[in-house]
């Protein structure tokens, strides 16, 4: 750009630029390397000959007289700060004795009270689920509910802030004191664990608007093989060791960029967000909820909760009769029938196998966190900063070819490029310390599925596993117990004995 | 219920069960209450961009969620030069200045110019068809006063938890500010 500028003088530079539209092989030359110089000629040639500004004689003795070194110095004042200006006063604003200036309108955001009625809705909700799930036991009350906060959560408020997405901002807040968290996220984020805690995954049934949408799609939903199911559910705890990670370190909030139904919720997103929803939906036909279980790091936290509820779902209301129906109606996989009293061998190969997944446990985090240490750096890569110190550094060593938005927009704050570097050093460092976390995090996850694996829990009924089932109601509202309790049968049917494992 | 009661191992995980249940209600609602009462504001917070930063790349009107941005162009009228060649409302090379769609810089047209007093013209943004491409800011900020910048209108905006323009942006100008003071509006300085 310099030495283009050097080469005419400003007089020529007007006569260049406003005299003829006729480009030259110069003038290309100066199209392409200062199309600043050329504009600003231009503009100071037209103020210049409007007589620019009334009120102001000194001025326009200067702009007419001298046009062309204010049109230099502004170059140099362009150079100095381009683009970053928040305001240059080129032109004086005129006076106007006759007329208004117009108001820059600002109109506001959504009515407050948004966010404490869906807060209100959010527990009312909750109140609610929890009570036709455990005390009614209506799956068509439960099914109405969802549509209910479908419509609500989902189409009407757009499916944001979910408490999903909470799991961030919580977590920034408490690692970023500068982060101002609303009252109502915090809220959001801890209801539905606290009703976990003591009625199981009520929110999940009916509230959640992700939920939901699975919930009206699982039309033929077939039986996971549990090896498929085990490790895959592993990957809600990962998701979740990485959000928070990201969210701690103030990078991103990953779980809001890989939202899959906000863009439906919304009727409006990018391409990327629109395939990712679709494919969970088409997936969602034929697998039960895949989000949520396989994905969802806020249904592995209230999985959490919910295995130590205080009142569950149970399905049949009186004693089993074995006949298998819930566990064939489940479509999310989450039914545990009894277990056969393992035999003597079994216990001891059981005890083994058990006493060599505790000894391991350790080493597992131990490994889990010497990798996630070792990663830091790619997981940096996520963070704006990093991203933009490894940009400059190629640009720098002529390692790649021209410069982005973001490398033009960092030169021009006129930072140097050794404070950047500097930055980046301190992120990698910092994402070492989070990687070791997350990646210990991610080793003691792996080892604590292997420890629930190894224990025998001897069950004598069908229940559902506390920490899958989404009390969805599915499974007591085929119930024979059920029914008969409800009168819809008078008599309990034979179960034939080949039903029976 | 009354086979469990009377099978002491389930009693004692019973008990291990309700205490980790406290625990983790106690916990869960002191962490809620520290997070609300340490670093807790009454107010939502909403996205915005900072004038100052803002380099008018053109993000904003491609990575919104919606198909039409919620970032628009507005005008600090106070701080306009009122200009009759405005780098902001003509392309570089104009060949009249009126306002012809070949002589303007706006992609569709959303920048109305209007003659106040000879030579003063007053740009007001038609915020219906404004795209927040951000051209006429670049334009503006690069040879004008930079009167004209862009910013989230809130009327429209979603308030996503995260903006995907905010990751998009290259020079970090999204902020979260106050829903009570929701716009970054540029004045006209005092004393230049």
């Amino acid at each position: 750009m310099l030495p283009s500028l050097r080469i005419p003088s400003p007089r020529s530079l007007l006569r260049l630029f406003c005299a003829s539209r006729v480009r030259t092989a110069a003038t290309n030359t100066l199209v392409a390397d200062s199309g600043s110089a050329r504009t600003v000629a231009h503009h100071r040639f037209a103020s210049a000959a409007r007589g620019c500004v009334k009120r102001k004689p000194q001025t326009r003795a200067l702009f007419g007289k001298w046009s062309g070194i204010v049109a230099l110095g502004c170059l140099f004042v362009l150079i100095a700060m381009p683009g970053r200006a928040w305001a240059i006063e080129r032109f004086p604003p005129p006076d106007f004795t006759d007329h208004q200036l117009p108001e820059t309108t600002t109109p506001s955001p959504d009515w407050l009270g948004w966010e404490y009625l869906d807060l209100g809705f959010l527990f009312v909700a909750l109140v609610l689920a929890t009570y036709l799930a455990l005390v009614r036991r209506s799956r068509r009350g439960l099914f109405m509910l969802t549509v209910v906060s479908l419509a609500w959560l989902g189409f009407w408020r757009n499916g944001c802030i979910c408490p999903i997405g909470a799991i961030q901002n919580v977590t920034l807040a408490a690692a970023e004191p500068a982060y101002v968290i609303p009252f109502s996220v915090v809220a959001i984020f801890v209801l539905p664990l606290l009703f976990a805690l003591f009625f199981g995954r009520t929110f999940c049934a009916a509230v959640c608007p992700l939920g939901a949408v699975q919930e009206l799609v699982a039309i033929r939903p077939m039986k996971i093989p549990a090896w498929i199911d085990q490790s895959l559910g592993l990957l809600p705890y990962v998701y979740l060791g990485g959000a928070v990670m990201y969210a701690a370190t103030g990078t991103t909030f990953i779980i809001c960029n890989y939202d899959p139904f906000v863009g439906f919720f919304r009727l409006s997103a990018s391409a990327s967000m629109l395939i990712f929803g679709a494919c969970f939906l088409v997936m969602g036909l034929f697998v039960g909820r895949p989000y949520c279980r396989y994905l969802c790091p806020y249904g592995a936290l209230l999985g959490l909760c919910s295995k130590i509820s205080k009142r569950h779902v149970r399905i049949p209301p009186g004693e089993c009769i074995q006949c298998r129906l819930c566990e064939d109606v489940c479509p999310y996989g989450a039914i545990q029938g009894p277990t056969a009293v393992p035999t003597a061998r079994e216990r001891v190969q059981g005890r083994r196998r058990l006493a060599f997944v505790l000894l391991m446990f350790p080493i597992f985090i131990a490994a889990g966190a010497w990798i996630g240490h070792a990663m830091g750096v790619p997981f940096s890569r996520l963070h704006p900063r990093a991203a933009l110190a490894e940009r400059i550094r190629l640009e720098e060593t002529g390692q790649v070819e021209g410069t982005i938005d973001a490398s033009d927009a960092f030169r021009n704050t006129g930072q140097p490029a050794r404070e950047l570097y500097a930055e980046a050093k301190a992120l990698h460092e910092r994402f070492a310390t989070a990687g070791a976390w997350f990646g210990g995090w991610v080793g003691l996850v792996f080892g604590a599925k292997l420890i629930q694996l190894s224990i025998h829990r001897r069950r004598t009924e069908y229940q559902p596993d506390k920490a899958n089932c989404v009390s969805c109601g599915r499974c007591f509202w085929y119930c024979p117990v059920e029914q008969l309790r409800l009168g819809w049968i008078q008599t309990l049917p034979e179960v034939p004995s080949t039903a029976r494992s | 219920m009354a086979e469990s009661q009377s099978n002491p191992t389930v009693d004692r995980r019973t008990f291990v069960v309700d205490g980790l249940r406290v625990v983790g209600a106690i916990g869960l609602a002191g962490f809620g209450g520290f997070l609300a009462g340490r670093r807790g504001a009454s107010g939502e917070m909403v996205w915005q961009i900072d004038p100052s930063k803002c380099i008018a790349c053109g993000n904003c009107a491609t990575h919104c969620v919606l198909d039409e941005s919620a970032v628009k162009c507005v005008h600090s009228f106070p701080m306009c030069g009122y200009c009759e060649l405005c780098t902001g409302y003509f392309e570089p090379n104009p060949i009249a200045l009126n306002t012809g769609a070949e002589n303007q810089l706006c992609p569709t047209g959303a920048i109305q110019r209007q003659l106040i007093e000879e030579p003063y013209h007053e740009y007001t943004i038609e915020e219906s068809l404004c795209i927040g491409c951000g051209k006429c800011v670049k334009g503006c900020s690069a040879f004008g006063n930079g009167s004209l910048y862009l910013q989230v209108r809130h009327d429209r905006c979603k308030n996503c938890n995260e903006c995907q323009i905010a990751v998009a942006c290259p020079s970090a100008a999204f902020v979260r500010v106050p829903a009570s003071q929701p716009y970054l509006l540029k004045h006209k300085r005092v004393n230049g």
